[in-house]
């Protein structure tokens, strides 16, 4: 079973990225939107924590990264998608785990 | 006679209705001239982020709102240092924000004062009234 896991919260004041990293297994992807793209951002220790996960394929949202004025700032090896990639995620994965 | 004000803002824009509606409340308290001071702490410190577009998701930008506060003698303005740090920026990240000093030929000053956790302590301590986002 391929699990797309989606975080929409920041990492820093809530404990959904924490808890999608540590349960997301080899294989997986975990697509990060909203305000969930914060992780993704260098210089951070969320992103640190991207970087030590092995197996696991991170994905940011493009439109939400450009509404804060993060685009610039994504660490390496995280794949920037578009709504049409969101989209496509969901339908390459058996099943949708979205974290609150 | 003004009172202190100290909105402090808390959370990211756009994922939540927070950050727009601290903005409005602060508008009009600083209408109603009282003496305001505006703090970014922890998420809040993204609110400031330069370049922000919001064509993408379909939500307005009022991130050009806060070069406007100056204009309405909003120009205390205290972004927490160990906020922005913990997340990867300094204040090249943030938009450049000044305010006019009537006082000294309308010389252009910075709004922006970057502060350590425990000197916003004691300017909150100062406040008559702080109200939190």
């Amino acid at each position: 079973m391929t699990t797309l896991h989606t975080v929409n919260k920041s990492p820093f004041n809530s404990s959904a990225f924490d808890d999608c990293l540590g349960l997301a297994k080899s294989g997986s992807t975990v697509l990060l939107y909203e305000d969930g793209v914060y992780a993704a951002t260098s210089g951070t220790k969320p992103a640190d924590a991207i970087a030590n996960t092995d197996g696991v394929t991170f994905a940011v949202l493009g439109p939400d990264l450009k509404a804060r004025g993060v685009e610039g700032k994504i660490a390496d090896g995280i794949k920037v998608v578009d709504y049409d990639g969101f989209v496509d995620l969901v339908a390459e994965h058996d099943k949708v785990h979205a974290w609150l | 006679m003004a009172k202190k004000f100290m909105y402090m803002n808390t959370k990211a824009p756009y994922g939540s209705i927070y950050a727009l509606e601290s903005l409005e409340v602060v508008l009009i308290g600083a209408a109603f001239e009282q003496d305001v001071s505006l703090a970014f702490i922890d998420d809040g410190v993204y609110q400031l982020t330069k370049g922000q577009s919001t064509d993408g998701i379909g939500m307005k930008n009022f991130s050009p709102t806060y070069s406007a506060l100056g204009d309405y003698d909003v120009n205390k303005i205290y972004v927490e240092k160990e906020s922005l740090e913990e997340r990867g920026l300094s204040l090249d990240d943030l938009q450049h924000l000044t305010w006019e000093d009537e006082d000294e030929d309308w010389a252009e000053k910075d709004s922006i004062r970057l502060v350590s956790r425990a000197e916003l302590a004691d300017v909150i301590d100062d406040q008559d009234v702080v109200l939190s986002f």
